[in-house]
């Protein structure tokens, strides 16, 4: 039903959405790693700290069928409903679009009538979608200024290409393939865009078949994973330029891009270099008309006894830091690191986004250093610092575990018991642990963090 | 009624239109914001101000054509079922353009002006002042009622008039989403939109409802 004024969580720049009032809410995807014919959930916990129940789960909404294995999610609307061109400011920002990675089901899951038991409402079958696009294994969502945008990994068979279609966000009708001219691109990921500049950027991860059983050291070695950037004229759908970052460059995986859509610039994490395991992190920036890329950071592995690793690693004596997700604060000004092989998470200042200084860094989890948290600091954790979302005001980060099914248990084989944890950030990035939160999933492995009202991954903004 | 009256309302729907912030002074104000100054929003505005009058213009010489060409009664039964049918179907289903984007110049502000318009009916809410012409809008003196149709129908035939009721509105429109532009751009600022953008869909419908039923009963 449309609403009298715009929903009062929509912002007309980021700048604005800083001064949101804190979040009370967190939803969570968590995914039943057990074949027990339980099914996957979006979870919720209490993050205002005055409720007597901070920092707990305090509802759950199942999904229909078993063994989606939900991964990340999005709103159907948010700030880029204000958007001048394509105004529909008076959608609520009120259903959460909840693929299963494995399933390519679509949940459309209602927060509205009870925040902490939010109901699904309608599932897009798969085949809904391929009638209009043949995409499947559906990833991120967007709420963009034409829609909601979906992308899928690859075909119903598992194969490239994969990308982007979209769904219509009054009726969450499927309506059709997103690109219209897609060039080279064949494997996809992740994509946001440049609103300001009408330009759209996606990345690469596998196929399917390549990710499904596991991640594949053959292919991997062979530099078969994603190791590009795509850029697409936003408006007219067509592709404009692929950078290749290098052979040795695998896995080009979370874009984001500077939330001020005056500023043409973004960043993107590699999670693993061949020449010497380490992860980097990508500064795309807008270039005489065209795009171009400079690596501006890059954190190394670090050596490890053949005992203290996986089968996967024991070769290759050390383990890597395995950047799997970045964030960053509204004000473009901290990036946020998870080094999930190594159990850190870490924050950058990139105010000049070709020098960023390290501002902070805490441990928790990791291969090898299993590190505890304060509030249960007898008891190893494992799985590090995975999905990483930052509060609009950007001074509370949440973090959770868990990768993907079948990677999880490469890297961590005695299996990840998942977890979220919390870190306060001061003004200047500095980093610290909040000694009492501590969310423990059982028996389910959580991964994104959405949090009520919009987060730092969640909006886009048309005003500066 | 005095002969002022349907000038100075001709005007204020012009007025009325360049208020709402999707008929284009905030895609200025934007536009503005992203190029960084007054230059920026003073270039969206004559786009935007052509594609709404062109929008318009058609709708007058649709109205102007049809007045001269088919008979009065079973014209205004069709105008009216046209402004239900529009009214309702903008109840239902009111879409945005899916085409547009940031960077945009002459001809996509003309046509995004254009087609925006044209989706709100912005030129059917004239139509009652382009069917009540005769005894409303003719510059001379008021017009007695017990003056015959087929005796005014030479002077409500004369483009001339109707051009020059599009004029009007398109300065009421053109002053006001000047105004609001510059004002919101230099003064307020777009944070106010969060609380200000009411929802003129529903407006707009009662807007398009009270025109039908004019153009029905007067």
């Amino acid at each position: 039903m449309p609403q009298w004024k715009p929903d009062p969580t929509f912002y007309p720049s980021p700048r604005m959405a800083m001064q949101a009032p804190p979040e009370t809410l967190a939803y969570l995807a968590v995914f039943n790693p057990q074949k027990d014919g339980r099914p996957d959930a979006i979870a919720v916990v209490d993050l205002a700290p005055s409720s007597p129940t901070y920092g707990q789960l305090v509802g759950k909404v199942d999904m229909p069928h078993p063994g989606d294995e939900l991964h990340h999610f999005g709103w159907n609307a948010c700030s880029s409903a204000l958007c001048p061109y394509a105004p529909h400011p008076h959608v609520e920002r009120r259903y959460l679009v909840v693929p299963g990675l494995r399933s390519s089901r679509i949940h459309i899951i209602d927060t509205k009538p009870d925040p902490r038991h939010p109901q699904v409402v309608k599932v897009i079958e798969p085949e809904e979608v391929l009638g209009r696009a043949r995409y499947s294994r559906f990833h991120t969502t967007h709420c963009g200024p034409e829609g909601i945008y979906v992308s899928g990994l690859g075909s119903p068979e598992g194969d490239a290409p994969g990308g982007v279609f979209l769904l219509d966000h009054d009726s969450f009708d499927v309506l059709g393939q997103w690109e219209v001219h897609r060039g080279p691109q064949g494997l996809a990921y992740d994509f946001w865009w440049h609103l300001g500049y009408d330009t759209m950027v996606t990345s690469e991860w596998g196929t399917p078949n390549m990710i499904e059983n596991g991640l594949n050291p053959d292919l991997l070695l062979s530099s078969k994973y994603g190791r590009h950037l795509h850029f697409w004229d936003l408006r007219r759908r067509r592709h404009l330029q692929a950078i290749d970052l290098g052979a040795e460059h695998q896995m080009v995986l979370e874009l984001r891009a500077a939330h001020d859509p005056t500023k043409p610039y973004g960043f993107v994490n590699v999670v693993v270099s061949l020449k010497d395991l380490s992860s980097s992190i990508w500064l795309w920036r807008r270039d005489n008309g065209g795009w171009s890329t400079r690596k501006i950071i890059e954190i190394p592995a670090e050596p490890a006894k053949p005992e203290q690793l996986p089968p996967l690693l024991q070769g290759f004596k050390a383990v890597p830091p395995l950047v799997t997700d970045i964030n960053l604060s509204l004000d473009d000004r901290l990036l946020y690191v998870s080094c999930w092989g190594t159990g850190e998470l870490r924050a950058y200042d990139v105010s000049d986004p070709y020098h960023p200084k390290l501002t902070g860094s805490v441990h928790l989890g990791g291969i090898v250093r299993r590190t505890p948290h304060p509030k249960k600091p007898s008891q190893p954790l494992n799985g590090g610092p995975q999905m990483v979302e930052v509060s609009r005001d950007g001074r509370r980060v949440y973090f959770t575990n868990s990768l993907y099914y079948s990677w999880d248990e490469q890297f961590y084989p005695d299996g990840v018991r998942s977890w979220m944890a919390k870190v306060d950030a001061d003004s200047a990035g500095h980093l610290t642990l909040d000694p009492n939160f501590l969310v423990e999933f059982d028996g389910y492995r959580s991964h994104q963090v959405r949090l009520e009202g919009g987060d730092c991954s969640s909006d886009s903004f048309c005003y500066p | 009624m005095s002969s002022w009256w349907p000038w100075m309302i001709l005007f204020g729907l012009g007025a009325y239109h360049g208020i709402n912030p999707a008929m284009g002074w905030l895609f200025a104000v934007a536009l503005g914001l992203q190029e960084g100054g007054r230059r920026g929003v003073l270039r969206a505005i004559p786009p935007i101000a052509l594609g709404h009058t062109l929008s318009i213009l058609g709708v007058a010489c649709l109205v102007w054509l049809a007045r001269t060409r088919l008979p009065e009664q079973p014209l205004r039964y069709g105008a009216a079922a046209v402004l239900f049918a529009f009214a309702l179907y903008r109840l239902v289903r009111s879409r945005h353009p899916t085409w547009v984007g940031m960077r945009v110049g002459f001809g996509d502000l003309t046509l995004w002006s254009f087609l925006m318009a044209s989706a709100h009916g912005a030129g059917l809410m004239l139509a009652p002042m382009l069917f009540l012409w005769p005894s409303g809008i003719h510059p001379d003196p008021p017009v007695h009622a017990a003056h015959t149709v087929a005796h005014l129908a030479p002077i409500a035939n004369h483009p001339l008039p109707w051009f020059a009721a599009v004029a009007v509105h398109a300065s009421g429109y053109l002053a006001f989403v000047l105004l609001t532009a510059l004002v919101v751009h230099e003064k307020v600022g777009v944070a106010f939109l969060r609380r200000a953008w009411f929802n003129l869909d529903r407006i707009w419908f009662a807007a398009l409802m009270v025109c039908g039923l004019t153009i029905l009963v007067v």
